[in-house]
């Protein structure tokens, strides 16, 4: 390891982030135009929803977790599986935090092993459990 | 705009369109498009504050991975650094995105107004690059924070100072971005460059990888709490990305220097507009 924090390889290490990311974003996209193309089709006459005031009667509850999302992917009005998209550019730095842990962990970096992991459970945490958190 | 007596796939359509020019007009001024897609839903389309910072959130992890996969390669980005600070942005996230659960929709309409002047303001400015001192920091040096990056003449070694101040400005950045719905942008370069002393292309690429980490961390809590609809998030984050991407490809190839300032005194004015909204109680 050089003083700058590089491995000898981190052209390696440097393309597979960049990899990770790009085909997070692209995955995303893709997943949410499909649901896109499946909530239009179904609602193609509806009016538009009442955004103006928050929240949203009916919306279905189980839009607003991971796992819900996940039960109601293949719904048949396309708003889960966009959510599902939504989730993948999500986890899209997740994983490059993550991935982080791992090339720190190679270069026996304990201090920033701990660093990364900390935010790697920030993340998490947020993501999992921000709706039993108080407020609203 | 009586938002409400327009189809499904009209609206669906207008909105796919605003977000491809927030996120062109994101790129061009290096604002990022989330600080355009909240006034735009909320100016333009009557969308509830709340709705707006949602799929903004949203729009901004998008713009910010696909700007980090093109970045990534070019070895600028300091990961130590970021992810350093990554700790005071994602807490700061986490405690904005609870006030915004809090905080009453027009007070929130004025903060964010007051933030996009400021971005504005920031973003017109000259860069100063203040390198008076290159001394090492005792503190940097014990983080191991210090690192070089490429130039056509080589490697070039550079310090990295006032760590603590750096900290607690990415506190606030994270705090206005779990309350806004922003990326903070304007404010991680600040922090990067005139707090620590980075060089240029080290600050923009390092706060580009931490606002997309940043937005992640608010992200959970804005959807456990719906503010995260899929009507919204799939016309923004599909137009937003070709916008962005379209605005990096601009700005490689001509200098937008005049141009900059221009759009500076634009959302500028999408400022003030959110202020008035915010203060006349319109929301």
């Amino acid at each position: 390891m050089t003083d700058d924090g590089k491995m000898p390889d981190d052209t390696r290490v440097e393309q597979t982030m960049g990899n990770l990311l790009r085909t997070g974003v692209l995955l995303a996209a893709a997943v949410t135009a499909a649901g896109g193309a499946v909530y239009l089709a179904r609602r193609w006459t509806d009016p538009t929803p009442p955004y103006q005031k928050f929240p949203l009667a009916g919306r279905p509850t189980e839009l607003n977790s991971v796992w819900g999302v996940l039960k109601y992917a293949l719904g048949e009005h396309g708003q889960g599986l966009i959510q599902v998209g939504v989730l993948l550019l999500i986890a899209t730095p997740v994983a490059r935090v993550a991935f982080s842990v791992y090339v720190f962990m190679r270069q026996r970096d304990r201090l920033y092993v701990i660093v990364t992991l900390a935010v790697l459970a920030l993340l998490l945490f947020s993501l999992f459990s921000g709706g039993w958190l108080p407020g609203g | 705009m009586p938002v409400d007596h327009l189809s499904l796939p009209l609206f669906t359509a207008l909105v796919w369109a605003g977000a491809f020019a927030a996120g062109l007009l994101g790129a061009l001024t290096g604002l990022g498009g989330g600080v355009v897609i909240v006034p735009m839903l909320v100016l333009l389309f009557n969308v509830d504050i709340k709705y707006a910072i949602g799929a903004s959130l949203v729009s901004v992890i998008a713009t910010s991975s696909g700007a980090a996969a093109a970045y990534v390669k070019e070895g600028y980005s300091n990961i130590r650094i970021g992810m350093l600070l990554e700790i005071a942005t994602t807490i700061g996230a986490l405690a904005g995105a609870f006030l915004s659960l809090v905080v009453e929709p027009w007070v929130i309409a004025i903060i964010f107004g007051v933030v996009l002047l400021v971005s504005a303001y920031l973003s017109s400015r000259p860069r100063v690059q203040n390198l008076a001192t290159d001394k090492p920091d005792p503190l940097a040096v014990r983080l191991k924070l210090d690192g070089t990056m490429p130039t056509p003449e080589g490697l070039r070694h550079y310090h990295v100072h006032r760590v603590p101040a750096g900290f607690a400005l990415m506190f606030v950045a994270g705090v206005l971005s779990g309350l806004l719905g922003i990326g903070s942008g304007a404010l991680k370069v600040l922090a990067l460059d005139q707090a620590m002393r980075l060089p240029f292309k080290v600050s923009t690429t390092t706060s580009n990888f931490m606002i997309g980490v940043t937005a992640a961390a608010s992200a959970g809590v804005y959807l456990a709490r719906g503010y995260i609809d899929p009507g919204l998030a799939m016309p923004v984050l599909l137009g937003v990305l070709p916008g962005s991407l379209l605005g990096a490809l601009i700005l490689t190839h001509a200098p937008v220097k005049t141009l900059r300032i221009v759009f500076a005194v634009a959302i500028a004015a999408l400022a003030v507009e959110m202020i008035y909204k915010g203060v006349t109680g319109k929301m």
